[in-house]
């Protein structure tokens, strides 16, 4: 039942979406039926695969250059007050600023090609990332840091038996945020300035009015995302089963 | 074992300093098993973190098996209120925890947590979660974790306070048959008269805000005991006085 009806609830809105294109006699490049967008798939198939792999590619490797610069920012600003106070504000200035301004002027300063487009992903996904992190690194209940302190734990054990695993759902939380941003962040960065990837198919074919097309592209990403999340969700299951069960009892 | 000359705990909040203990005096035996008994505010869980280190008195000195003490030790064992079970941990490795904090032998180590689950009737649990577990469960296990340092001397603070009137008997019954086998130092904080009565060898009564040794009473009743017996009885009614008087 759990995959059914999601899916007969997806059937039911494509068929309403067949049905108004027919009913209202929309123009296709207005509004493309289900079948023009199928049929753009048909006809460039090898196409749309080689964009998703660009547009996936990008996203992938932004995302996880994020967790690499943001997890470990997020320990440095918990382990030390100073940091915080002098960086904390400073990450909530850059995260105010919206992202698609930036985007340009990354354009500028590192190219066309995969740079500005990982760097942008970063810039998107980092601050969940520490915020998440540093969230869960301060969540740590306070009789189990006593209990490692009974035992004349060192700081190194009370890091890495404690504080960093007892982390990690959070840290999880912010990881399943930002690799939703991370695919907003990539379409972004590729409308503004790029050769290729799903998000510069949707902004050539804006230009050319080949609207199936966009939305091909558009089906395309939505399966990405998804596909990541749920992905990551696996994952977090896997690695933490503890996790869940964990959280309703406390 | 342990000793408390004249020790004294201030805290300085930010509203002011509170005073937690003020010149408490205290000598517990070797393999004894001491209840200290108050209303909540008297101390008590202050006078456990000072006895294992992770506290600082204020004034007065501390000693355990004869040396001051600065920090915790690895003879002395620390059971809280609630299990703090490492979550990702299954049984066996949590209470393999202190063994690896010590750096000890794993293999041994494991062998020994076997045994003393066994010894709480876990035995077939090891590899269990602990949110699959019950409270009672739980704080069994907790209780290995403590065992398994093989500790001069048990700390203990309200260790079933958090369990149904059930399964806390059950404990108390099951923690004086550990005692029984293995015996060891043992001071156990408490709010229970019943507790106290059944377990303790002495019962220590705080009086609060500042905490003070307000009166000990011996309990002679041989062991094993069961709520119930009337010599038992009369010792609950004579604290139960004792408590009233000090929480004018």
């Amino acid at each position: 039942m759990t995959v059914v009806l999601p899916v007969v609830g997806l059937l039911a809105i494509i068929g309403l979406w067949w049905l108004a294109t027919i009913v209202f006699g929309i123009e296709s490049f207005l509004v493309p039926s289900p079948v023009d967008v199928v049929s753009s798939f048909v006809e460039l198939p090898g196409y749309l695969l080689e964009q998703s792999l660009v547009t996936l590619w990008e996203t992938v490797l932004g995302f996880l250059l994020s967790i690499v610069v943001g997890v470990p920012l997020a320990l440095m600003i918990v382990g030390s007050k100073v940091l915080e106070r002098m960086f904390y504000p400073l990450l909530v200035a850059l995260n105010a600023v919206p992202k698609v301004a930036i985007a340009p002027v990354f354009v500028v300063w590192f190219g066309f090609g995969i740079e500005s487009k990982v760097l942008l992903i970063v810039l998107v996904c980092v601050f969940p990332v520490v915020i998440s992190t540093a969230s869960g690194m301060k969540s740590t209940p306070h009789e189990l840091v006593e209990l490692l302190r009974s035992l004349d734990a060192t700081r190194r054990q009370e890091f890495f038996k404690l504080r960093f695993l007892y982390a990690l759902p959070q840290v999880f939380v912010g990881l399943k945020v930002a690799i939703s941003l991370a695919v907003i962040g990539a379409v972004i960065a590729e409308f503004i300035g790029a050769r290729a990837g799903l998000g510069y198919v949707i902004s050539q074919s804006g230009a050319s009015a080949d609207t199936s097309l966009a939305f091909a592209a558009m089906s395309l990403l939505a399966v990405m995302s998804i596909m990541l999340f749920y992905g990551l969700a696996y994952i977090e299951r896997r690695a933490l089963p503890w996790a869940e069960e964990h959280r309703g009892m406390t | 074992m342990i000793s408390l000359r004249q020790v004294t705990k201030v805290f300085d909040g930010g509203a002011g300093a509170v005073h937690s203990l003020a010149g408490v005096d205290l000598e517990v035996g070797a393999h004894e098993f001491v209840a200290v008994i108050g209303r909540s505010g008297c101390g008590k869980s202050t006078l456990l973190r000072l006895i294992a280190g992770l506290l600082a008195p204020t004034e007065g000195r501390i000693t355990v098996a004869g040396e001051p003490v600065t920090k915790p030790r690895r003879d002395v064992s620390f059971m809280f209120q609630r299990p703090a079970l490492l979550p990702w941990r299954s049984v066996l490795s949590n209470v393999l925890l202190p063994v690896e904090i010590f750096g000890l032998d794993r293999r041994e180590g494991r062998d020994r947590a076997r045994l003393l689950l066994d010894l709480v009737g876990l035995g077939g649990f090891e590899e269990r979660l602990p949110h699959e577990l019950s409270g009672g469960m739980q704080q069994r296990v907790s209780l290995c974790r403590s065992l398994i340092q093989s500790p001069e001397v048990m700390l203990m603070d309200e260790p079933f306070s958090a369990l149904d009137a059930m399964t806390r008997t059950e404990l108390s019954e099951e923690l004086q048959r550990v005692q029984m086998e293995l015996p060891r130092t043992v001071v156990f904080v408490t709010h229970s008269i019943e507790e106290a009565v059944v377990l303790a060898d002495r019962i220590v009564v705080l009086s609060p805000r500042p905490g003070r040794v307000h009166r000990v009473v011996d309990v002679t009743a041989p062991r094993p005991r069961a709520l119930g017996r009337a010599d038992l009885d009369q010792v609950s009614r004579d604290l139960r006085v004792l408590l009233s008087e000090v929480t004018g």
